[in-house]
């Protein structure tokens, strides 16, 4: 059962234009920066990613974005990026903004084997358009369908051989949901382990739901707002 | 009348002990910095952390713990950490016992609009959706009148909505105002130099007064 790669070029080795992908991150926090990196230079085109931001100009999605490789965004909030703007208005570039609990529920709703989840979220607003409506004990839901992802990326602190995930702090956020919805789930860890290293107890992923991992390098880790109190 | 620190004092008046407070960008992250002392409160960022703490100190940020509004921050002793869906699982599931947050327009019957401007770059909803359908206790932090003068409290919202009858109170410059389920912003208090007639002329929904209105206390 031994899933490590040798790198993020041979993880994303079978990653072809026009396929569906999930980025774990939220903000520049916790996103898988070798695979990023890895796809930019493989230049598949055509992308749809499913992530939370767009990351900023030069840093995260943003660089692919930067190469046009990215054909539709499926976001939460995807505010602080130049390019993303750019390519927006001009119409090279297709968006679809969900709410953010809509759109972590439904990568969790796939890793659970569920087709579809009720959400209040949206009742009443521009994103219930076109959608079924189910009422609950008086309350208006809105059905949302299961993502289909070809691959989940994400992001991980530690992981064993066997595809066993810890995350750090709130560099977790997306990637433990997103690992668990890809149809192949490729993660980058810090720290590659041997299995028995990780304590069973405080495993975030399991690792059935990883296919590929890999000890990533050169973490840069931006720090997209930057802020501090004085001692 | 209040400025923005004023406008976090008094909402901060309305945190009870115990409680589990989700609080937006803008005005309401400033009330974290007014919470009444013997007043236990545990902060919910929505990223996936309960229990978030202030800034860092110089030097010792950290990329990997961030709140909603991917500032650099700390956490404190008993906090937990968890992913994005558990996150809004426990938003969803009314564990979160308050939710301050920002709004553009608030209508006479609870409506928020706070997401998007037609014409201008959308940058998204982010959680405010899934926040405003589901929390029970919704305070508004806002200016009374938008930058052209005009009411931001309204019989009916003209921006794109967030969510519906879902607003409970609001507090402006001006005053403290209920959001009446059956319709209607009832004046609670104003803010220390405000006339009612100051703030009948800002509000543009309708406006319910009944007796003496007090000046606001602050701490």
């Amino acid at each position: 059962m031994n899933k490590v790669v040798s790198n993020a070029d041979e993880a994303i080795r079978d990653i072809k234009s026009g396929m569906t992908l999930m980025l774990g991150g939220f903000g520049l926090c916790g996103l898988p920066e070798n695979c990023i990196a890895a796809l930019v230079k493989k230049g598949v085109k055509e992308l749809t990613c499913i992530s939370n931001n767009a990351g900023v100009d030069g840093f995260g999605i943003g660089l692919m974005l930067k190469q046009r490789q990215v054909k539709k965004m499926i976001s939460s909030y995807v505010g602080e990026n130049a390019e993303f703007e750019r390519q927006l208005l001009s119409g090279e570039l297709e968006v679809e903004l969900i709410p953010q609990g809509t759109l972590a529920t439904r990568c969790m709703a796939a890793g659970y084997g569920m087709p579809a989840i009720f959400t209040p979220a949206g009742i009443g607003t521009e994103v219930a358009q076109g959608k079924e409506i189910r009422n609950f004990h008086g309350k208006d839901y809105l059905m949302e369908l299961a993502f289909d992802a070809d691959f989940a990326i994400v992001k991980a602190w530690k992981g064993d051989t066997m595809g066993n995930l810890v995350y750090r702090h709130t560099a977790r956020n997306f990637n433990p949901v997103m690992a668990m919805a890809g149809k192949i789930t490729i993660a980058e860890v810090e720290e590659l382990v041997e299995p028995g290293e990780l304590d069973p107890d405080h495993i975030h992923t399991p690792g059935i739901y990883v296919h590929r991992i890999f000890q990533g390098s050169n973490y840069e880790k931006r720090i997209e707002q930057r802020t501090v109190r004085k001692k | 009348m209040l400025d923005k620190e004023g406008i976090a004092k008094r909402i901060a008046k309305e945190i009870k002990d115990g409680y589990y407070v989700n609080l937006g960008i803008g005005i309401p992250t400033l009330v974290a910095n007014y919470i009444p002392e013997g007043i236990d409160v545990v902060l919910q960022s929505e990223n996936g952390l309960l229990g978030m703490g202030p800034f860092p100190f110089e030097g010792e940020e950290d990329a990997d713990m961030i709140n909603a509004g991917k500032q650099t921050i700390t956490i404190l002793p008993g906090s937990a950490v968890f992913d994005s869906a558990m996150s809004f699982g426990m938003i969803r599931a009314k564990k979160v016992n308050l939710t301050i947050l920002g709004a553009m327009e608030v209508s006479e019957n609870g409506d928020i609009a706070n997401w998007k401007i037609p014409g201008k770059m959308v940058k998204g909803m982010g959680g405010a959706m899934d926040l405003v359908a589901s929390a029970e206790n919704i305070i508004v932090a806002m200016q009374h009148v938008n930058k052209a003068g005009e009411s931001k409290l309204l019989p009916e919202c003209s921006l794109p909505l967030t969510g519906v009858h879902c607003v409970k109170k609001i507090v402006t410059e001006l005053a403290v105002l209920d959001v009446l389920p059956e319709g209607g912003f009832k004046l609670l208090e104003r803010a220390p130099g405000v006339s009612v007639e100051e703030i009948r002329n800002a509000t543009a929904g309708k406006l319910i007064i009944e007796g003496d209105i007090p000046e606001m206390i602050l701490i």
